[in-house]
């Protein structure tokens, strides 16, 4: 890295669960929301960045470029470029790449990225046979064609396709993200009780971090109803073992060991955060709370994609010359306990390590207290575009909490890809 | 041809494009010089007549703002003011009379006498942007569009909906204008003199009025004027503001033409001239643009804005500003105080911006909701609107001064409290000015802009500026308690109590005080301000020894506050008071009520709380609904004193 990467500031919106209808808010409004507030409480006005970068997975029809709509949104002024980038469930953290490379060639200062997706307003979708037969009608001139349209046509049209099993669905493999988590599930010999205790425990984690007030990267939403979203709505603070038990594997049914509870929610939220470079610290006398020192992508099968963290994590270790016992904490992302619990278990592998990572051995077994210790995305919902930028920004917070210096963030992508960044708190 | 105010062009298609540009103005008004040269250029063209004629406004600015005021304040006498209706009356028939066809190409503003002159023309196209808009303003000036508007717009776009326009003086936009048939198209600007040239020279039939809408402007008028006349009826009074009445009565017997009306009639020139309303009204008019030239004196426009207190003052402050544009942080203890305002404002953005939901979203997305007062900071300007505590408020400027830039605006909403007593809490009391907004902040146009004995003048200029961002007026006035609209509102209600106390009905002195013409009864307005904000403020206007009405004093001891309680001097049910029916009022009960706030008002002026008496005038009638067709008190005192 050429140059100091700074991170000044950083907040998201709450994470509000979806609930079979769409949710109060769209992404852009989201992301507009969370960033007006964190560029209301900066040194510099917001038509002093350089740009704006913005992941999202999903955004809907009337947000193209949804990065640019959102820049315009929160007052940055039409000079300040806008644009958004896509890398599934890593969007938000390749935002931040995207800010860092522009940083590092010199031409940005002053970025702001982050992530948002609403999945709560993922679209239902016709069918290819009714935009088929939608097209034959819009052709049918006579009324005899017209009538001969209408005896084709068959209800079964009708029936929607849902855009988000589309998004979750591998396109090269054909599986379903659940069916690669079972597939982690099947080679590490994780058990359905493992991933069930892995997820009572993230909600436990997040109650308490609540309680301690821990998550003070939020910032508070009110629609214009007047109503207040303060805090992420997704967690069951009643979570059991008795009570995970009761629900039934969703992705290979009856067989499988996957379900709701222990997969993350599908939920909509925004996050962000502002990098600097050395210069426009100076310039705008601003107080980092931290620095981003390495970052690291990786492919992976597809089919075994929740793996990426350690994929992406393992050439940032060897590159910075650091053991594991040098990392103070860890976010790995929950896309589902099973595969985070696969990643803990490939450290541990000698074989896998050696032949698939490049470490000299077993990385070794990480501290549960050093991981993901408010909780994640199991508790909290992975608005999928956000998820990235979330776990970054809540390291350099859990870091600074703790008296901690570094941290690694990692998530994992659909298609088989995985992603890391290594932080430092300041 | 050697004009001065227009241009005359002819195109290849033989089309004459006459453009109004009048000389020495940065608006287009008809006054004298530029109707005689009016006439000069239809001369002109009756000697070569071109294929088509388009009129256009060479101004940014707009298409035409109207007659030219100064011109007709200086009319001595009813026959003077027979010239002036005659020669518009007369240009625009001929103008109307031409072989060729006409179309006025409407950009911008579009008033009075303007409108007229495009309803004189074939065609109009109006240009779909945010400035455009059209409107009769007569009535408001307690005159009427007597240069053919009563004539043509009836027929145009049929009574009910030209009374409406003619009526309440409201304006419309280009769409509507299409939607009602005012306009025959409307265009985005980069399209107009295209979809003028092509318009002009279509050959298209003007616009005619469906059967049932003929019918109700010939034989059927009768009907509809009688229903115009008992709406009318509800808001304004004929011997208050006969100009409306006069409206229906041209435009239903007279056949829209003012000359025709015989003297003796009250719809005539000669009445309308003779009666001091409109003289009222038009001085009402040029005070209006006296306060608004108080704005001008810096071109201060803020970007960032900070509103201490999400109450409803702070609250409905803030959408006002996040509506004109600007970034609001609004601040209060808790999220949860703020998420009232926000969906206030949420309602504000949706009425004033329906339809456009576009423009609603990003103007709320302006409206950042700042528990930790983190906007400070940025803002350009700060406006605390927090609960009426002298302790408080310097607590919350000495804290805001070491926070916010040092070029920051500080201002303070208070309504009771003296500024130089809240400043001595600043480094720099000099810092510290008034702007002073009235309930509810949406609809009252006043903004009394306080300067201390230690303000600055910069902050000060600053200020005016500011409430002239928000298209509002203005007025500044000194640092004495209640400044200048609670001094006179004070002693009025508390007048109106006292008559309470001496077992006078609520519901008949409120009736009393809404014939004399006041917008609302003082009773009523107690129920809406607050019977507990209305001792408080009584405290510290009269002294803290002055005897409450017991009235009043035994609703606040039994928890009856008014509006908001559901209990006041009447029973509030759905935001409405529940009134019995009003006795006739005692002889002089209106005027009784009413002398105490023309006293304070001349006490006001005394003291120097404003300028001078016409600015008492404004302040009061923009600042409290004071019937405008009296010309305000001080001109009552001086009509009474003089009569």
């Amino acid at each position: 890295m050429n140059q100091p990467i700074y991170i000044i500031d950083g907040a998201r919106t709450p994470f509000l669960k979806a609930r079979n209808a769409p949710g109060p808010f769209a992404a852009s409004d989201l992301a507009t929301a969370a960033g007006s507030a964190l560029l209301a409480r900066q040194r510099f006005a917001p038509d002093q960045l350089d740009e704006v970068i913005l992941g999202c997975a999903a955004p809907s029809p009337d947000e193209v470029n949804i990065g640019r709509v959102v820049a315009l949104r929160m007052g940055c002024g039409i000079e300040v470029p806008g644009w958004t980038v896509m890398r599934n469930c890593a969007s938000g953290m390749q935002a931040i790449d995207s800010a860092i490379a522009n940083i590092e060639r010199g031409r940005s200062q002053l970025v702001l990225a982050g992530g948002v997706d609403a999945l709560s307003r993922a679209p239902l979708l016709y069918s290819d046979p009714m935009v088929r037969w939608f097209a034959g009608w819009m052709g049918a001139r006579s009324l005899g064609e017209k009538l001969a349209m209408i005896r084709r046509f068959k209800l079964g049209y009708l029936a929607p396709v849902i855009g988000i099993m589309k998004g979750l669905t591998d396109p090269i493999v054909g599986q379903l993200m659940g069916q690669t988590a079972e597939n982690l599930a099947f080679e590490f010999g994780i058990t359905r009780d493992d991933m069930d205790a892995f997820a009572v425990e993230s909600h436990r984690r997040v109650a308490a971090a609540q309680d301690a007030g821990h998550f003070g990267e939020i910032v508070p939403l009110i629609d214009k109803d007047g109503t207040v979203y303060g805090a992420d709505d997704g967690l069951r603070r009643d979570a059991s073992m008795a009570g995970l038990a009761k629900l039934k594997p969703f992705f290979d049914k009856k067989y499988g060991r996957v379900t709701p509870a222990n997969s993350s929610q599908i939920t909509d939220g925004a996050a962000w955060l502002i990098l600097a470079s050395e210069d426009a610290v100076q310039r705008h006398g601003l107080e980092p709370i931290g620095r981003i020192v390495d970052t690291e992508w990786a492919g992976l099968e597809p089919e075994r994609m929740g793996l990426g963290p350690v994929h992406a994590a393992s050439p940032i270790l060897l590159r910075n010359g650091l053991e594991r016992d040098d990392i103070d904490l860890w976010e790995i992302n929950e896309a589902f306990a099973a595969q985070v619990i696969a990643c803990l278990r490939a450290w541990q592998n000698d074989d896998y390590c050696r032949t698939r990572l490049g470490l000299p051995g077993a990385l070794g077994a990480i501290d549960p207290a050093k991981l993901n210790v408010d909780g994640g995305a199991v508790a909290l919902g992975h608005p999928v575009g956000a998820s990235g930028a979330r776990i970054v920004l809540h390291l350099l917070h859990a870091l600074r909490r703790t008296g901690g210096k570094r941290g690694i963030a990692s998530i994992c992508i659909g298609g088989g890809l995985g992603g890391a960044m290594l932080v430092e708190a300041l | 041809m050697n004009l001065t105010h227009w241009k005359l062009e002819r195109d290849a298609d033989g089309i004459a494009w006459a453009t109004l540009d009048v000389a020495d103005s940065t608006t287009n008004t008809l006054g004298a010089a530029v109707m005689t040269e009016l006439g000069l250029l239809l001369d002109e063209l009756d000697r070569q007549p071109p294929t088509a004629l388009v009129i256009r406004s060479g101004k940014a600015a707009g298409f035409i703002a109207g007659a030219n005021i100064e011109e007709f304040t200086a009319i001595d006498s009813a026959a003077a003011a027979r010239v002036l209706v005659e020669r518009g009356w007369n240009l625009f028939n001929r103008l109307a009379a031409v072989a060729y066809p006409t179309l006025a190409l409407v950009r911008g503003h579009c008033m009075g006498g303007g409108f007229e002159l495009a309803l004189a023309c074939r065609y109009r196209i109006a240009v779909d942007e945010p400035g455009t808009r059209m409107a009769l303003p007569e009535v408001m000036l307690g005159i009427y569009p007597a240069w053919g508007g009563m004539l043509r717009l009836p027929q145009l776009i049929g009574p009910a909906a030209a009374l409406d326009l003619m009526l309440t003086g409201k304006g419309v936009d280009a769409r509507k204008a299409k939607r009602l048939g005012l306009a025959d198209e409307a265009v985005p600007a980069r399209v107009m003199d295209n979809a003028a040239r092509m318009l002009v020279l279509s050959g298209r039939e003007p616009r005619r009025l469906p059967f049932m809408q003929k019918l109700m402007n010939g034989p059927l008028s009768g009907i509809v004027a009688g229903k115009a006349r008992k709406q009318v009826a509800t808001k304004a009074r004929p011997e208050h503001y006969p100009a409306p009445y006069a409206i229906i009565d041209i435009w239903a017997n007279h056949g829209g033409n003012a000359l025709a009306v015989p003297a003796s009639s009250p719809s005539s020139l000669e009445a309308i001239f003779r009666s001091p309303t409109a003289k009222n009204l038009i001085r009402v008019f040029f005070l209006q643009e006296r306060m608004k030239g108080f704005g001008k004196g810096s071109d201060f426009s803020p970007k960032r804005v900070h509103v201490v207190g999400a109450g409803v003052m702070g609250g409905d402050i803030a959408t006002e500003c996040a509506l004109r544009g600007m970034i609001v942080t609004l601040q209060d203890q808790s999220v949860e105080r703020i998420a009232p305002a926000i969906a206030r404002a949420g309602k504000r953005i949706e009425r004033k911006f329906r339809g456009k939901s576009r423009e609603a979203r990003f103007a709320l997305d302006r409206l950042i909701p700042d528990p930790a007062g983190a906007g400070v900071a940025q803002a350009d300007l700060i406006i605390e609107a927090i609960f009426e505590n002298l302790d408080a408020k310097r607590a919350l400027f000495a804290d805001i001064e070491k926070r916010a830039r040092p070029d920051a605006v500080l201002a303070s909403n208070t309504s009771s409290l003296r500024i130089a007593d809240i400043a001595t809490a600043l480094a720099d009391p000099s810092r510290l000015v008034g702007i002073h907004f009235f309930n509810p902040v949406a609809v009252l146009p006043l903004v009394e802009v306080v300067k201390s004995a230690v303000s600055a003048d910069e902050p000060f200029r600053k200020a005016a500026a500011f409430v002239r961002k928000l298209d509002k007026l203005p007025l500044p006035v000194q640092d004495e308690p209640g400044f200048l609209v609670n001094a006179v509102l004070g002693p009025y209600m508390y007048e109106a109590l006292r008559c309470v106390d001496e077992g006078i009905a609520p519901e008949t002195i409120d009736a009393a005080l809404v014939a004399y013409g006041m917008p609302m009864g003082p009773v009523e307005l107690m129920d809406t301000v607050g019977l507990d904000i209305a001792v408080a403020a009584g405290k510290t206007l009269a002294g803290a020894n002055a005897v409450l009405p017991k009235a009043l004093a035994d609703r606040v001891a039994a928890g009856q506050l008014g509006k908001k309680s559901g209990q006041g001097f009447y029973a509030w049910v759905d935001g409405r008071a529940k009134k019995g029916t009003a006795s006739a009022p005692p002889a002089g009960l209106a005027e009784r009520i009413a002398a105490p706030l023309l006293a304070a008002a001349r006490r006001c002026v005394e003291k120097g709380v404003v300028e001078d008496a016409d600015l008492a005038d404004a302040g009061v009638i923009f600042g409290t609904g004071f019937p405008p067709f009296t010309g305000g008190p001080m001109n009552l005192s001086r009509a009474g004193t003089a009569g």
